[in-house]
């Protein structure tokens, strides 16, 4: 038998619970007093629990959604209207819902360029890093298939699309995407099936999410200036000192959340999408929700005008389409691999100017790729798209790898505590 | 007992009391925003509008003539509306000096004597009783007869015979006109 | 790699995310120019449906579009959203004769409508509807202010957009030419003349006028919350401003000794 708690508390009716399911020095352990955290965590730090906050907004409002939603293709679109406008406060947990979807998603990235700026998928938080990956998988497919339920003109046709990339697959393709779409198009069982695992994919999430949290505690997190904490001086508790200043930016972003749930519902949204779903007109631009936007991009930056596509041994394997959907998983997929391919001692970018001047091209470099990806894949916008997709690859597989391997850093200070003084003086 | 405060000491204090005045306050307005935030997500639960359109009904009484029945669907229940016929109506006043298993004057039970509203499910298990339709058994007291478990109910919809507890019950109701009724 | 480089990347990302989000989620619009911005009574943060004008665009919709579009989301009862009273509805309701049924014989029958019933439908089916005008079913009204990028505006624009085609440019058989109608033919011939209709509250029925009222009452039938969403986002973000005031000033006092 393990050995139980022995802590004692001031109550004892929390110690009566503390002695038979030890929750109270768990919570203690994990975000009280006796959690050290780095003492200086930035504002950028503040977009884990914000996007775990959301995470349970998108839970109860999905729930809650549920209980008046119909998953049936001649209903589905109705039930949501019904639900906007007969349902008491329907129309505030649905736009709550919608756009909470969005705010996931700003928070989310937001925190992904937070790790890759300050370096915190280095070890030993490769594995925290790696699980980030999967949640964000996670949330783009639950994403994805929740975006289909309201069966709107871009539900029915996004779900096309997207669902008729897997036939790229050689061999098996046409079969996979037959099982997906459940009959020979996207119809009523795949509605059906989409409403199960949409409802099925948050608990998942929120299963990554406690393994990421678990993960995060083994090591306690990086800080803005990459040097490990080494002493009491340089850590505080997570408690009153971080729970105060979570609480303070959810309320920012709360009034940031309200302003587009009150005042602008729809604007990350797609005005084809209050058109019920026609199988038999498809819309002049079919374009998926913001986040996806610059993988859409990297999606078909590759045109089968391309001239290796006709070059007759490789033509029956490789197609335009197969490339534009391995390249889009891979955009993903080798963000797996940061911890080794940036090479560099130093973890934070304070202190790696070459490498963060790299970081900032990036980022525009992802947000051009959002911005192609919303437009006609016509003109201009086909060369910018291509252009930016390979930056993209370049960036990951020969920037990082060489940069991190042949830049100078510039020394970061002994510690955390001697960073702060620092900065107190200075 | 010093009767000369420390500046210092009673800053501190000051300082102190401020900042407890500030976390209680903090609390008690985070509390009432978690509070205020939970209610929609209750409230939802309530009848939607659409549902509480149908909670009343309209019908109109022309069309019934004495000794007719009719059935109507009333928040998803059957509804009986009876146009008695004096014979009945009269039976019915009789019977309130009968014992009767759950007691309660014609009276109290109709509005108007000629009309009779009342829900048509049985009280014993919840199954429609006969006796609405022409040509239906109505039991030994004229009525309503269930055919599940064998209640009897009389002209003016009260349990006589059988495992049935009460009286069939009347819904509220209020005469829009001399004939036309709105149920619920 | 100096700081001021750095700022000028930040500021080149920084403008680079205003920029993308001032031309908003895009994709184009087909070519046809975008309708100018209209006054509407319910823009802003404080906007409202103009009762009146939502009730003129209601009766344009029954007099002049209800014969080809459906508004399949508006139940009869709905309309208390607009002002009308109990007694008001029951008597548009009644004019409605609705199919109900089966009775006890199996068979379908008619009845005056109540206010539960939705609004009579112009056509039993997308196929009778689109069989009666030219292969296109004229589409459901119900949301349009919000199916269409530019809103209001468009579909104002649409309404008055109606003109001689330019020189040069031949109409297709059973098309008409609009100045803002992607493409520029449109498959509805122009519904809106003036004094089309009288005006139960005597208002001079120009096209304009319409086009104003109808456009008004169809941004109700898509948003019948919207009062209440922008009246309770006024509460919420004010009581979020002080909760977070608050918060501010405990951070500031919990952080104290560190800084």
């Amino acid at each position: 038998m393990s050995s139980h708690s022995t802590r004692q508390f001031n109550s004892p009716l929390i110690n009566w619970i503390e002695h038979r399911l030890p929750v109270f020095s768990f919570l203690d352990n994990s975000l009280g007093t006796n959690y050290p955290t780095p003492k200086n965590l930035s504002y950028w730090w503040n977009f884990g629990s914000l996007a775990g906050i959301v995470l349970g907004v998108m839970l109860v409002s999905g729930i809650v959604l549920a209980m008046h939603y119909t998953a049936h293709v001649d209903h589905a679109f109705d039930s949501v209207e019904r639900i906007m406008r007969d349902v008491n406060y329907g129309w505030l947990i649905r736009y709550i819902h919608m756009n909470g979807g969005s705010m996931f998603f700003i928070a989310v990235y937001i925190h992904m360029f937070r790790g890759l700026y300050y370096g915190s998928y280095h070890a030993p938080r490769e594995i925290l890093w790696m699980i980030g990956v999967f949640i964000l998988l996670a949330m783009m497919a639950t994403a994805f298939m929740g975006y289909v339920l309201p069966w709107g003109q871009m539900s029915f046709w996004g779900a096309t699309v997207i669902t008729n990339l897997f036939s790229a697959i050689p061999l098996v393709g046409d079969s996979i995407v037959t099982w997906l779409w459940g009959g020979f198009s996207v119809d009523n069982p795949t509605l059906n099936r989409f409403f199960s695992l949409h409802y099925l994919m948050p608990f998942v999430i929120v299963g990554l999410v406690v393994l990421h949290i678990w993960a995060l505690h083994v090591h306690g997190s990086n800080n803005p200036i990459g040097v490990d904490a080494k002493s009491d001086q340089d850590t505080i508790g997570f408690h009153p000192y971080y729970t105060v200043k979570d609480l303070f930016g959810l309320g920012v972003f709360f009034i940031f959340f309200a302003f587009f749930v009150f005042y602008a519902p729809n604007f990350f949204g797609e005005p084809d999408n209050y058109i019920e779903a026609n199988p038999l007109v498809t819309p002049p631009h079919i374009v998926p929700e913001w986040y996806f936007l610059p993988f859409y991009a990297i999606l078909r930056a590759f045109t089968a005008d391309f001239f290796l596509y006709s070059y007759t041994p490789l033509s029956w394997i490789m197609t335009a389409k197969l490339s534009g959907v391995l390249a889009m998983f891979a955009s993903i997929l080798l963000l797996l691999f940061m911890p080794w391919l940036d090479g560099s001692k130093v973890r934070s970018s304070r202190f790696r100017p070459v490498y963060a001047m790299f970081f900032w091209l990036f980022l525009l470099d992802c947000l051009v790729l959002g911005v192609v990806g919303g437009k006609p894949a016509e003109g201009v916008w086909i060369y910018i798209g291509q252009a930016t997709t390979t930056y993209y690859f370049v960036h990951l597989l020969i920037i990082v790898p060489l940069v991190s391997r042949l830049e100078r850093p510039k020394a970061p200070p002994e510690s955390i505590s001697a960073a702060v003084t620092a900065k107190a003086q200075g | 007992m010093s009767d000369t405060a420390n500046p210092a000491d009673s800053a501190e204090l000051d300082e102190k009391s401020r900042r407890d005045f500030l976390f209680a306050t903090t609390t008690a307005v985070g509390a009432i925003g978690a509070a205020l935030a939970a209610w929609p997500f209750i409230d939802q639960m309530n009848p939607a509008a659409d549902t509480l359109a149908l909670s009343s009904t309209e019908v109109d009484l022309e069309p019934i003539s004495e000794g007719m029945s009719i059935t109507v669907v009333w928040r998803g229940k059957p509804v009986f509306i009876r146009h008695r016929t004096a014979d009945e109506i009269k039976a019915a006043q009789e019977a309130d000096k009968a014992q009767l298993p759950d007691p309660q004057m014609d009276a109290d039970r109709v509005q108007k004597p000629a009309w009779l509203v009342m829900v048509g499910v049985c009280t014993h298990l919840g199954c429609i009783p006969l006796g609405n339709k022409a040509g239906e058994a109505r039991g030994d007291f004229g009525g309503w007869f269930c055919p599940c478990h064998g209640s009897h109910y009389d002209t003016s919809g009260r349990i006589r015979k059988g495992p049935a507890p009460l009286n069939l019950p009347v819904p509220e109701y209020t005469f829009l006109s001399d004939t036309r009724i709105k149920i619920g | 790699m100096g700081t001021n480089m750095k700022t000028l990347m930040k500021s080149a990302v920084a403008g680079f995310a205003l920029a993308l989000l001032a031309t908003g989620p895009s994709t184009a619009a087909g070519n046809a120019p975008t309708p100018p911005k209209q006054h509407w009574s319910f823009s802003g943060l404080f906007g409202t449906f103009e009762r009146s004008a939502a009730q003129r665009g209601f009766q344009v919709y029954r007099e002049v579009c209800a014969g080809c579009h459906s508004l399949r989301q508006i139940d009869f009862r709905h309309l208390a959203g607009l002002g009308y009273n109990e007694d008001q509805i029951k008597a548009f309701a009644a004019e409605a004769e609705v199919t109900d049924g089966p009775n006890d014989d199996g068979e379908m029958f008619t009845r005056p409508g109540v206010p539960a019933d939705g609004l009579p439908k112009p056509f039993p089916n997308e196929k009778a509807a689109a069989a009666s005008n030219n292969g296109k079913a004229p589409p459901d009204l119900s949301l349009m202010v919000k199916a269409r990028k530019g809103g209001a505006d468009y579909v104002y624009g649409i309404l008055t957009g109606y003109e001689e085609a330019p020189a040069g440019v031949t109409v297709p058989e059973g098309g008409n030419y609009n100045h803002y109608f992607p493409g520029h033919v449109i498959a509805m011939a122009p519904p809106l003349s003036d004094e089309g209709i009288e005006y139960q509250d005597g208002t001079k029925a120009t096209v304009m006028q319409q086009a104003k009222d109808v456009v008004t009452f169809l941004s109700w039938t898509a948003e019948p919350e919207m009062e209440a969403r922008k009246s309770m986002g006024l509460k919420v973000i004010l009581f979020l401003i002080v909760l977070t005031g608050l918060l501010f000033r405990v951070k500031k006092a919990v952080w104290k000794d560190v800084h």
